[in-house]
């Protein structure tokens, strides 16, 4: 039969890559499953998509991915996508990020992206724990939970990404699981398609430290942990009871700093001779960007 | 005993066409030349934070560059900063930040980034007393060695450094210049007199000033390798994203596709291309200028503002009938190094004059193999180093008096306890 449509495996990088970086089973593999199907299922060119990445396991999946791919440091993915969508508003650019690389070392950043409103996709898998490092407590590892530096069980407070996120601005903010994962397509599908900043965070399973750690068991396990401790947004709330929600909390109608930007450029042009050296500027990004 | 020797200015690069019906003179500080200089240099993307003596670079291009068309953005902090403007940069912008000595070790984290995925941009530090925060805003030249060595792990690195509003402006063009053909970052390492001192400048129109498009390099999109090993120069071209190639840029030593590696054959290769980038650039990169080193007996070697001294420094002392020459660094890093070496073989004493506790003669130093008597003038305290010091200097016996006040000759005393 002839192929019409590209499926799913066209837009990973074929041979060399693999296999992964990944331990068997780890939710990593679901969530970049999820963003493909996703940019497939929107029917993005994959010339036009631009993937970011921190450090960590989850930094390690742009290399997989077969788009333009930037693999930053530590934390800093989205100020390296924030430049490079302002010097291409015409990609989508999708940040992927761990709960490390967001919230800990990255939180300025995050909390800023979500400020600016920058039309970019941050998916962050939270995994409530650092996995390349070796199992160590991170900014969502819950109070009591066991890492390999809280051995004593965790004394923080956890952080609530999405809350964050929607309290910081970020025009659309999500979250699904990785046992759920078309509801989790679905809900990166609707980030992608935001003007604005809009975060995803995807719950993912670190069985390697945080199910070994604190008991809860193997990939399997940790899925099931994941259908019976979450719940729909809008399930009714007797219902739920402290069970983490599932869905799309913020839905924002917005058009972010990009537009914003070109409105400023718009009042800052006074003269007609700015006009004349915009137009001149504006045939050579066309030279840029043109075949 | 003189020798003769080839200075190298900016001027013989030749990126500004001087028009004399086309110039426009200002009278204006450093911070403000550099911005109008980065417009003229194509500038497309400005990512900063405000830190004082550098922010009327981002203030000025706040209001000019929305007229260009362009994109300026105040980020979160100066790691964001630097890491916009890579991001940009792949994005096929040429873009700049600028900041100052506590920005700038912020900085240093993704100036390594830029270095190891060859990514070209322009990093503005005008320098100011350190360490950490220091003496805002006072003058200081301590950044030397940061701008060097700042990021971890051995790379090659390009430092600028103008002591005239008027090379502010040429060094911003031929800044960004350096950035987009060697892909690499580039420092402007500018001082805080320079950077708020009032000058006359003579601009260009834009239309004069010769400007190198990375894009205008024709590109198979289908075959490109964004770290190919095997181009003559060094330097593969760099295709934006979005252009069709899909390539993979990561802060992982890569392969010549970008892949992550550990292939010790595939580091060797990037460490040896990296090398020939810069070996085979270096006659471009290398910036001088010398004075009255015909007939020298005694030399001046020194940079940035403390040039300035150091140039009526060696006047008073002709007028005086000592035979004193100037050599004025404006590249600092990679270090002219024939230059230095000629003038030690054939001077008795070299002076350094620093507005830090002994930078630049450590280098100097490090080249003395011909005996010659190397002395520093410094001062870390805020104050600029005066042409009367250098003379007193000149004047200076081998060991410096022990009654010496103050930082001046703190360096070779420092020397002296080390020795003993």
């Amino acid at each position: 039969m002839e192929r019409t449509a590209p499926l799913s495996i066209d837009y990973l990088r074929p041979h060399k890559q693999f296999p992964s970086v990944w331990c068997p089973g780890c939710g990593d593999g679901i969530v970049l499953g999820a963003i493909i199907r996703a940019i497939q299922e929107l029917g993005l060119d994959k010339n036009s998509v631009a993937m970011v990445s921190g450090i960590g396991c989850s930094g390690r999946m742009p290399v997989y991915a077969d788009f333009n791919t930037l693999h930053t440091t530590h934390g800093r993915a989205l100020a390296f996508a924030t430049g490079l969508k302002l010097a291409r508003p015409d990609l989508n650019v999708i940040v992927i990020m761990g709960d490390g690389d967001a919230m800990a070392i990255g939180g300025n950043h995050f909390i800023h992206t979500c400020r600016r409103n920058i039309n970019l996709t941050a998916v962050v898998i939270n995994n409530r724990i650092y996995g390349m490092t070796g199992g160590q407590c991170s900014p969502t590892t819950p109070t009591g939970n066991l890492a390999t530096t809280s051995t004593y069980g965790n004394i923080d407070q956890p952080f609530d990404i999405s809350h964050i996120a929607a309290v910081a601005g970020a025009s659309f903010v999500g979250r699904s699981t990785v046992f759920h994962a078309r509801e989790l397509q679905n809900i990166v599908q609707q980030a992608i398609q935001k003007k604005g900043f809009a975060v995803v965070e995807a719950l993912s399973n670190c069985h390697t430290y945080f199910g070994r750690l604190n008991k809860i068991g193997n990939a399997p396990q940790m899925m099931e942990w994941f259908k019976n401790n979450t719940a729909p947004l809008l399930m009714d709330p007797d219902k739920r009871g402290d069970k983490i929600t599932r869905g799309v909390f913020v839905d924002k109608d917005s058009t972010g700093f990009v537009d914003h930007y070109n409105q400023l450029v718009e009042k800052a042009i006074l003269k007609k001779e700015d006009l004349m050296r915009l137009k001149k500027r504006r045939m050579r990004r066309k030279f840029i960007t043109g075949k | 005993m003189g020798v003769k020797l080839e200075s190298k200015p900016i001027s013989r690069l030749g990126y500004i066409r001087w028009k004399p019906e086309n110039i426009v003179y200002g009278f204006q500080q450093g911070n403000e030349t550099c911005a109008e200089g980065s417009i003229l240099a194509g500038l497309d993307f400005y990512g900063g934070y405000p830190i004082t003596p550098s922010s009327e670079v981002a203030e000025v291009l706040s209001v000019r560059m929305p007229q260009e068309g362009s994109v300026f953005v105040q980020m979160e902090d100066e790691i964001a900063s630097m890491a916009s403007i890579i991001g940009a940069s792949l994005g096929g912008a040429r873009s700049m930040t600028a900041t100052s000595g506590p920005g700038f070790s912020l900085m240093q984290e993704n100036l390594g980034y830029a270095v190891i995925a060859e990514v070209p941009c322009v990093l503005v530090n005008v320098q100011r007393l350190g360490p950490s925060t220091g003496g805002p805003t006072s003058p200081a030249q301590g950044d030397v060695m940061q701008a060097r060595w700042g990021t971890h792990g051995d790379h090659p690195i390009i430092a600028l450094s103008p002591s005239t509003i008027q090379e502010v402006l040429e060094l911003t063009i031929v800044a960004f210049d350096f950035a987009e053909r060697l892909r690499t970052p580039v420092i402007l390492l500018m001082d805080e007199i320079v950077a708020h001192m009032r000058e006359k400048v003579a601009f260009p129109k834009p239309e004069d000033v010769d400007i190198f498009y990375r894009e205008n390099i024709p590109i198979d999109v289908e075959t490109y390798l964004p770290y190919d090993n095997d181009v003559p120069e060094g330097v593969p071209p760099l295709l934006s994203f979005g252009e069709g190639s899909r390539y993979h840029v990561t802060g992982l030593l890569h392969d010549p596709a970008g892949f992550p590696t550990q292939n010790k054959k595939e580091i060797n290769a990037w460490l040896d291309r990296i090398k020939i980038k810069f070996e085979k650039a270096m006659d471009r990169i290398l910036l001088y200028e010398i004075y009255n080193m015909e007939d020298a007996e005694e030399a001046i070697i020194s940079f940035g503002i403390s040039a300035r001294a150091g140039l009526e420094a060696m006047s008073l002392a002709r007028k005086q009938g000592r035979k004193v020459g100037m050599l004025k660094l404006i590249t600092i890093w990679p270090l002219p190094e024939e230059p230095i070496k000629k003038i030690l073989q054939n001077v008795k004493k070299v002076i350094v004059p620093e507005m830090n506790l002994g930078q630049l003669i450590l280098e100097i130093d490090r080249l003395n193999k011909y005996g010659c008597q190397v002395v520093g003038v410094n001062k870390a305290d805020g104050d600029i180093i005066r042409p009367g010091e250098i003379l007193k200097a000149l004047d200076r016996d081998e060991t410096p008096p022990e009654e010496e006040s103050g930082n001046q000759g703190l360096y070779n005393q420092l020397k002296n306890c080390i020795r003993i």
